[in-house]
């Protein structure tokens, strides 16, 4: 699985944060996204999944 | 109760537009309108009618809310044609006071990122040791005073009206002048003219604190905010508007949900013993989220105002109308939720849509989470004997409020 973010798009909810914290953090200044395994391991691939369906403003796209 | 069809002439049934909102079924104050749920299935798009006559298209499905919330084509300017306001006085608000929660990206974006820094998962989870204390001080309060006790006055509003307060910048002492104001601009019952004025005195003393803010900068978010005004990133009205819905939206909601959060947990007495016992951060995590799935109390629905025409769920909205998408019927959707009228706290509701969707989507939603899991897995252990204090049906019921919830909760122990 492969992972991309649109900073442009994040609106700064945190919910990615929840859901999968291993893949995706917030930079401090703005709370924007930041992905931290581009590549997640397998059993991240439910909390990945769920992240990408609850970001309110379809900021997270999966690959593979 | 309305009228939804009515035998004609020619024996076909002609639907009469159903007024909105609609009434809750007495007995059920956890559950949607009976009538909302009988339009969802037979039509879940159609028009509905509102306080001023104007007849927006009601979206009741999970799917289509969130489809709708994330379309460029969407607008939350309530200046635009046919956005369906809420009742005369919102309508009012919303003309003197434009905060970023009433504009379309670009403005939206510039604005909001000015003061998303502050409710990140971060910064929120490094208030859970203040919120703790505050939440501990307020029971030790309740403990010592009299029984039996208003949960509203004495714990539910202190809890994020100091914590909204430690966050701004804004001295608590002031609590009765604005939770005073802002309860009137969040009943639907208030007149223009009343929220004209609570919306000025509440602007002007946004305002002052600003002032005091530019003169004396503290390690606060309305400082923050001072601090766009003098490099000129926003007028000093701008900054007043965003302070004020942060202030607002910083207590009424969260307020609600412990209130009501705890009513609906007494009467699932089973649900309360495991919330009481559990020591398990995942469980009280999923019990604020499925409280927040079941209760809804933001409770007359989403608006916003069509600007190009748009296809969903084989219905033609046309540029000019109004929408109205109603999260309480959403979140109880068969198609996205098993048994979605049960209250459960073991399941995982997280693709609930009571902070909305898109990208208007709750801003404090990390600070309301991280008080409510401190409130659900302090208060019940703490008061592990807490019960109503009255009849349930004896209850008065946020009928009339933007945001749902009850007036008062008398609870002993």
């Amino acid at each position: 699985m492969k992972v991309i973010i649109d900073q442009e798009k994040c609106v700064s909810a945190g919910q990615c944060v929840l859901s999968a914290p291993d893949v995706f953090d917030q930079r401090d200044e703005d709370g924007t996204v930041v992905l931290l395994a581009e590549n997640p391991a397998d059993e991240l691939a439910d909390d990945v999944r769920e992240a990408a369906t609850i970001c309110p403003a379809r900021a997270i796209a999966l690959e593979g | 109760m309305n009228t939804f069809s009515v035998p004609t002439t020619d024996n076909t049934l002609t639907t009469e537009v159903p007024d909105f909102p609609m009434a809750r079924a007495a007995g059920c104050p956890f559950d949607p309108p009976p009538a909302l749920r009988e339009l969802r299935d037979r039509t879940p798009i159609s028009r509905v009618r509102l306080w001023d006559g104007s007849e927006p298209w009601l979206i009741t499905r999970h799917e289509d809310q969130r489809a709708l919330l994330s379309d460029p084509r969407i607008s939350a300017d309530t200046k635009q044609p046919g956005y369906p306001h809420q009742s005369p006085g919102i309508k009012a608000r919303r003309e003197d006071a434009v905060s970023f929660i009433s504009m379309d990206d670009p403005e939206h974006a510039r604005q909001r990122r000015m003061v998303t820094a502050e409710f990140s998962i971060k910064r929120v989870e490094a208030l859970r040791p203040a919120i703790q204390r505050i939440v501990d001080g307020l029971i030790d309060d309740l403990l010592a005073g009299p029984k039996p006790a208003d949960l509203v006055q004495a714990f539910a509003l202190p809890v994020p009206s100091l914590v909204i307060c430690e966050l701004l910048g804004v001295p608590y002492r002031d609590h009765g002048f604005f939770q005073s104001h802002s309860k009137v601009l969040i009943n639907r019952a208030t007149t223009a003219a009343e929220s004209r004025a609570a919306n000025a005195e509440l602007t002007e003393y946004l305002d002052r604190l600003l002032g005091e803010k530019l003169a004396h900068p503290a390690d606060d978010l309305l400082s923050a905010l001072a601090e766009r005004v003098t490099s000129g990133e926003l007028t000093r009205r701008q900054a007043a508007n965003t302070g004020l819905i942060l202030l607002i939206a910083g207590h009424e909601t969260t307020a609600n949900m412990i209130a009501l959060g705890t009513l609906a947990l007494l009467e699932h007495p089973d649900q309360l013993a495991r919330v009481r016992e559990s020591e398990d951060p995942k469980l009280i995590a999923s019990t604020v989220e499925e409280l927040l799935r079941y209760l809804n109390i933001v409770h007359s629905g989403r608006r916003r105002a069509v600007l190009e025409d748009v296809e969903i769920g084989g219905v033609t909205i046309r540029a000019g109308d109004g929408i109205v998408l109603a999260n309480d019927i959403g979140n109880r959707d068969p198609d996205v939720f098993a048994d979605p009228d049960s209250l459960d706290i073991a399941r995982n509701p997280r693709r609930h849509i009571a902070f909305g969707f898109g990208v208007h989507q709750c801003l404090g939603q990390p600070l309301a989470r991280v008080e409510l899991q401190v409130v659900y897995s302090t208060l019940y252990r703490r008061l592990p004997t807490l019960r109503l204090a009255t009849e349930i049906d004896r209850l008065p019921f946020k009928h009339d409020g933007i945001v749902y919830g009850v007036y008062e909760l008398p609870v002993t122990w």
